[in-house]
């Protein structure tokens, strides 16, 4: 579909055909953009849905970030990392959205030991010793109702990093965040992300 | 002398993150060799970490994926 400019006749005018080519490279190049985009979908999708509140917006910023990647996609420079380029398309505008509105950074002080959701859980483990069936007291919706309830700017660490596998670098450079910014809100939002699971635990009785 | 077990705590989230030095790794390991709750612990925020991981593993929809494609721009 783009080798038109290929098969140029021999007695076609030679600025016409360099013109032609460099259109179809052109082409070629948004073609394969694009399709290397969508292979990361999935992943895109995931760290959407656990910055948004719900999967309905989850979805329309996954397709806004699309849009928008597809818009821009010369501004895409070959051979960076893609994904992270994806998502921090994806964060600015789940940003824009006016989310920063919604909740202050929670000031209140935190358990002072990382210990005490193990502590919390293992007390009434009859007896539990393996460590993976004392996580397994909790269900799979605690985790994703917990990490709901953690502040924003604290889930867009946690999000990235331990469930996108980014390295602190890649996620300053996504949040537009200083590295001592990535590593504190992470050391504070995994904690709040525990004392929500402990609670959690508490009101159901685990 | 400081508390090893609390020194230990420090160390757990950097250790996890494979952020240490070769040096402080080895120093970490060496007293989780050797102290059983701390090594409990340990596990524990490893297992969570894993189980947060996968807690997050709903699949996109078809239709999304399909809409996502259309979103593409058509050549000329």
């Amino acid at each position: 579909m783009t080798d038109g400019a290929t098969v140029a006749r021999v007695d076609a005018d030679p600025e016409e055909v360099e013109g032609a080519q460099r259109l179809a490279a052109g082409a070629r190049d948004r073609v394969r953009f694009e399709e290397d985009a969508l292979a990361l979908s999935d992943q895109v999708y995931r760290v959407a849905r656990h910055l948004a509140n719900s999967r309905e917006e989850a979805e329309d910023l996954v397709q806004e970030t699309y849009a928008r990647a597809f818009r821009s996609w010369r501004s895409f420079q070959p051979g960076t990392n893609l994904r992270a380029w994806l998502l921090r398309i994806l964060t600015n505008l789940n940003i824009d959205r006016g989310r920063r509105r919604q909740r202050a950074p929670q000031t209140q002080a935190l358990e002072a030991n990382d210990y005490f959701l193990y502590d919390r859980l293992a007390e009434n483990g009859d007896g539990i010793s393996d460590e993976e069936k004392v996580v397994e007291r909790l269900s799979q919706d605690d985790i994703v109702s917990a990490l709901s309830a953690v502040p924003h700017d604290f889930r867009d660490v946690i999000v990235l990093v331990d469930i996108g596998d980014f390295s602190y670098q890649d996620a300053a450079q996504i949040l537009d965040i200083p590295i001592g910014t990535v590593m504190s809100r992470l050391h504070r939002g995994r904690r709040i992300l525990k004392r929500e699971l402990a609670e959690t635990a508490t009101e159901e009785g685990v | 002398m400081r508390d090893p077990c609390a020194h230990c705590e420090e160390m757990m989230q950097p250790y996890l993150d494979r952020i240490l030095t070769e040096e402080e790794m080895v120093e970490a390991e060496a007293h989780l060799d050797e102290c059983e709750s701390c090594r409990r612990r340990y596990r524990f925020e490893e297992s969570l970490r894993v189980y947060v991981r996968q807690a997050v593993n709903e699949q996109m929809r078809p239709e999304l994926k399909e809409k996502l494609a259309a979103l593409r721009i058509p050549l000329e």
